[in-house]
């Protein structure tokens, strides 16, 4: 139970996220702009909580590239502003870092990205540190809570000083984990925002934000990341750790700091092993790591999850070999380390007992075996939609509407909960075969639709959430519609950016200051680009196959169904049943009826379970959500509904 | 309402604090057994000192279950008991419908890796009893102590038919056999009769309290979640407390 606004030399407990709010605070940020994902969301949300205290502006953006100009606005108007994404929202932001880089920036920016090695809450496990060293930016990465804290403070005072933007990484490992954190001191004065651009071309100060004369501000551009490399050189935020003349040197940063220090305790490697713990990450300090280089003839890099630092390092050593000597590198590359996933102490203790030829002590022999034993009792828990999830409705709908079509459509995903329906194909009735980035769901569909002079006729479908739909779908939607592109197109309505914690999106009345702002309406841009408009409830059953049904026979461009139908996790909905759902056990056949347990082989909601003893369907009281959609597919009527009067 | 105990295996190992600890070191405490008698006045921190540094524990259960508000509340009461505290978690899609943990470290010395190595956690608690026995297996050593909710979530495979639930006996004895003490506490059942299921967390951490095994007793609830509670909600958390230190 953390509390943002703490005076100067309060320890509190902070999650990652706040701690880099809270390092944002102290160094008087004016504005914070942001897309949600999964694991840097609480970033964006911790500020807006105190924006009015401290006399922010932070908005939830329609995307991350348009977060980044908002953020860039404010910078160039001389203020501190901060641009807050998960890993793949650098590539959406990427068009206009590349540009934004080359004309710099005034006030403090900092680019925060959290990444999620292991893919954790996410369907990659991209990395963006590369984005740094493509663009010539400084990288910074945090190892502690307390350094999340203090190294965002000094991100905005390093962007002040060389004129461009900071790039901060974390992980979810640090982004979600929490620790102690002492707090600094909140500034007192606030800027007013001033944008000079009547001067010369090439001053950065006064004259115009653009990128040209390309090749001169290029060299300016570079100037700069020369000089970070320079402060780096001396930044108390690179340590090294460990004895005097270690036996193997371990390079690492960010959480696989904490991982790598674990490891070095858990094999009682102190007085051999030392840790170089790099707080910035690009540019290498060349001196620094020349220094720590010699100590040893043997070094490891940790890091998740591409071999960045380790490629960066060993080029370093190629180009002062002859200084440094011959060096055995230990890492990724050589396979001592797993390439894919995160990290963990484990995995950090069996690479350096490797190295260090020891070996590494577990359990007693007999208990281990006995934990195996017991391993295998445990049944898998897959993910699922939560019970009252209106996808799980939403996604019977379309499994029914095209086995009746007998064609064999089917559905192009998205990012949301929804992308289950893809990753777990059964909790999608098997209807949703691809998923890749945001947005993406629409275009390939209007691919799809193109290829029917190749012998390909399926009818198309596809579908997106609401806040998906602002983020990236509208140009894909445009798209189909212009080219004429045959799909079904399915907008899950869940009323708000659900995965991520209900942040609020442009359909949406309200801010993330809690302002009331105008809805920007996805039937209206619908309609307004000249496609088929239908808006239905997924828990209706009858009436949303009949329209999807419709669709899918009919020839002509776009049609879409908006499907209302807010998340069973919302605030609105979170604990009030709408019904009291019971199976009739006089009625339930069970195994007899010819059903063939559709209520729990297939529809497969966690709150309708299966009696093994009674053989017949039984409502789980404590997880039922009330949504009564259950009642719909019994074709025995054997489950009953109540509505629950409140 | 049943409460389960096993603790066939209680051990009798003496701890000491670490020695950059403010805590005396001549007091011993073992896990599992009630501390001596404490002095009045004496602080909370002082009479259940944790016996090992770090302290490793883990709340696991099923995404929706309360695991984070429950590791949020534990880890504030250590802070304020003036302890270093980790905490490892996961959330977004990793919880729907699916497993989750909290890792927390607990020690005298520095924040610590946010993920426990294998085979070092030191107390399980367990929302659902198949998760803290997935953990038990993960991350189980033969002096772990285990604290379950025996009300059971199904997965989505043995409602469909394809895999089985292990009944709550083989679950029982397989915790008896593997940990040096663990409770099985009919938690949900508490948390319903007081109204709401969602409870269920609170009335573990009562349990625990009364475990003695960390440094918390109900009067550090009570101001933890006073920081951000209303005063109606925090009566009925109390209450949920009180019914779990009264199932150990």
């Amino acid at each position: 139970m953390s509390n943002l606004l703490s005076p100067a030399g309060t320890k509190v407990l902070f999650m990652g996220n706040e701690a880099i709010a809270r390092g944002a605070l102290e160094a008087g940020v004016s504005v914070a702009a942001g897309y949600p994902g999964t694991p840097s969301s609480e970033i964006i949300e911790r500020l807006a909580h105190v924006a009015v205290e401290r006399k922010l502006y932070v908005e939830w953006s329609v995307n991350e590239k348009v977060a980044l100009e908002v953020a860039a606005s404010a910078s160039f108007a001389g203020l501190r502003s901060m641009c807050v994404m998960k890993q793949n929202g650098v590539n959406v932001a990427s068009d206009f870092l590349l540009h934004l880089t080359a004309s710099g920036t005034r006030g403090g920016l900092v680019l925060v990205t959290c990444e999620d090695p292991g893919a954790l809450s996410s369907v990659n496990e991209g990395e963006s540190r590369y984005f740094a060293r493509m663009l010539e930016i400084p990288l910074l990465e945090p190892s502690s809570f307390q350094e999340a804290k203090d190294l965002t403070k000094w991100a905005f005072e390093l962007s002040e000083t060389i004129g461009n933007v900071v790039m901060l990484r974390s992980v979810t490992r640090m982004s979600h984990a929490s620790g102690n954190v002492i707090c600094g001191k909140l500034p007192s004065k606030f800027r007013q925002a001033k944008f000079d651009y009547d001067g010369p071309v090439m001053d950065s100060q006064t004259g115009p934000m653009i990128s040209t004369p390309v090749v001169a501000k290029h060299a300016l551009h570079q100037g700069k990341l020369k000089e970070a490399e320079a402060l780096f050189e001396k930044s108390p935020f690179n340590q090294y750790v460990g004895p005097a003349r270690p036996q193997l040197l371990i390079i690492t940063s960010s959480a696989c700091f904490l991982y790598s220090q674990e490891a070095i305790k858990m094999l009682n490697l102190q007085k051999r092993v030392g840790i170089l713990k790099l707080a910035s990450t690009w540019p290498l300090p060349q001196k620094l790591l020349k220094k720590y280089l010699r100590l040893t003839s043997k070094i490891m890099i940790v890091e998740e999850v591409l071999p960045f630092l380790e490629e960066n390092v060993k080029v370093l050593a190629a180009g002062i070999l002859k200084e440094l000597g011959i060096k055995t590198f230990y890492g990724k590359i050589d396979g001592t380390l797993p390439a894919i996933g995160e990290l963990n102490p484990d995995l950090v203790a069996a690479a350096l007992a490797k190295i260090m030829k020891l070996k590494y002590k577990s359990l007693p022999a007999a208990y281990t075996k006995e934990l195996q034993k017991a391993a295998a009792l445990i049944p898998a828990r897959e993910q699922t939609f939560c019970a009252g999830c209106p996808h799980r409705a939403s996604f019977w709908n379309i499994h029914n509407a095209i086995a009746l079509d007998g064609r064999h459509g089917f559905v192009c995903g998205d990012i949301g909960c929804y992308s289950m329906a893809a990753l777990s194909p059964a909790t999608g009735y098997h209807t949703m075969p691809t998923l890749h980035s945001m947005g993406s769901g629409t275009g390939l569909a209007s691919g799809f639709a193109k290829l029917g002079s190749f012998g390909f006729d399926k009818p198309i479908l596809t579908v997106c959430g609401d806040s998906t739909f602002y983020h990236a779908v509208i140009p894909a939607l445009i798209n189909a519609q212009h080219n004429r592109a045959n799909i079904t197109f399915i907008v899950l309505d869940n009323a708000g950016t659900a995965m991520t914690g209900f942040q609020p999106h442009p359909g949406l009345t309200t801010s993330a200051l809690k302002d009331v702002v105008p809805a920007v309406e996805i039937a209206a841009i619908c309609s307004a680009i000249g496609a088929k408009v239908r808006i239905g409830d997924p828990f209706d059953l009858e009436a949303t196959s009949k329209i999807l049904t419709s669709f899918l026979a009919e020839k002509g461009s776009v049609k879409v169904l908006i499907l209302r139908q807010a998340c069973a996790l919302s605030p609105e909905k979170k604990g009030k049943k709408i019904f009291d759902v019971k199976v009739n056990e006089e009625l339930c056949l069970g195994e007899s009826c010819g059903c063939n347990r559709l209520c729990t082989r297939i529809f497969r909601c966690p709150a309708l379970t299966w009696d093994r003893t009674k053989k017949k369907a039984v409502v789980d009281e404590v997880i039922c959500a009330g949504c009564g959609v259950c009642y719909s597919i019994c074709p025995q009527k054997a489950i009953t509904k109540t509505e629950v009067i409140n | 309402m049943k409460h389960r105990v096993s603790d066939t295996k209680l051990h009798s190992k003496v701890y000491r604090g670490g020695s950059e600890s403010p805590i005396s070191k001549t007091q011993c405490i073992e896990i599992g057994k009630p501390n001596c008698p404490a002095s009045a006045g004496q602080d909370v921190a002082t009479r259940h000192a944790p016996h090992k540094d770090p302290m490793n524990v883990i709340i696991t259960g099923v995404g929706g279950q309360g695991n984070v508000l429950a590791s949020r509340v534990l880890a504030g009461m250590l802070v304020t008991a003036g302890y270093f505290v980790t905490i490892g978690e996961t959330f977004g899609m990793s919880q729907r419908g699916g497993s989750v943990m909290s890792h927390l470290r607990i020690s005298r010395e520095s924040v610590l890796s946010p993920q426990i190595p294998q085979g070092r956690a030191d107390i399980i608690i367990g929302l659902e009893p198949a998760e803290a026995l997935r953990v038990l297996t993960r991350y189980g050593h033969p002096e772990v102590v285990a604290l379950i909710n025996s009300r059971v979530v199904y997965p989505i495979g043995v409602i469909t038919g394809e895999l089985s639930y292990p009944s709550l006996a083989e679950i029982e004895s397989t915790f008896k056999k593997l940990t040096a003490r663990s409770w099985i506490i009919d938690a949900t059942v508490a948390a319903v009769e007081l109204g709401n299921p969602i409870l269920s967390n609170i009335v573990m951490i009562g349990a625990l309290a009364k475990t003695a095994l960390l440094p918390i007793d109900r009067r550090a609830f009570e101001k933890e979640i006073a920081k951000d509670m209303a005063a109606d909600k925090c009566k009925i958390n109390l209450r949920a407390f009180d019914a779990g230190a009264g199932m150990i």
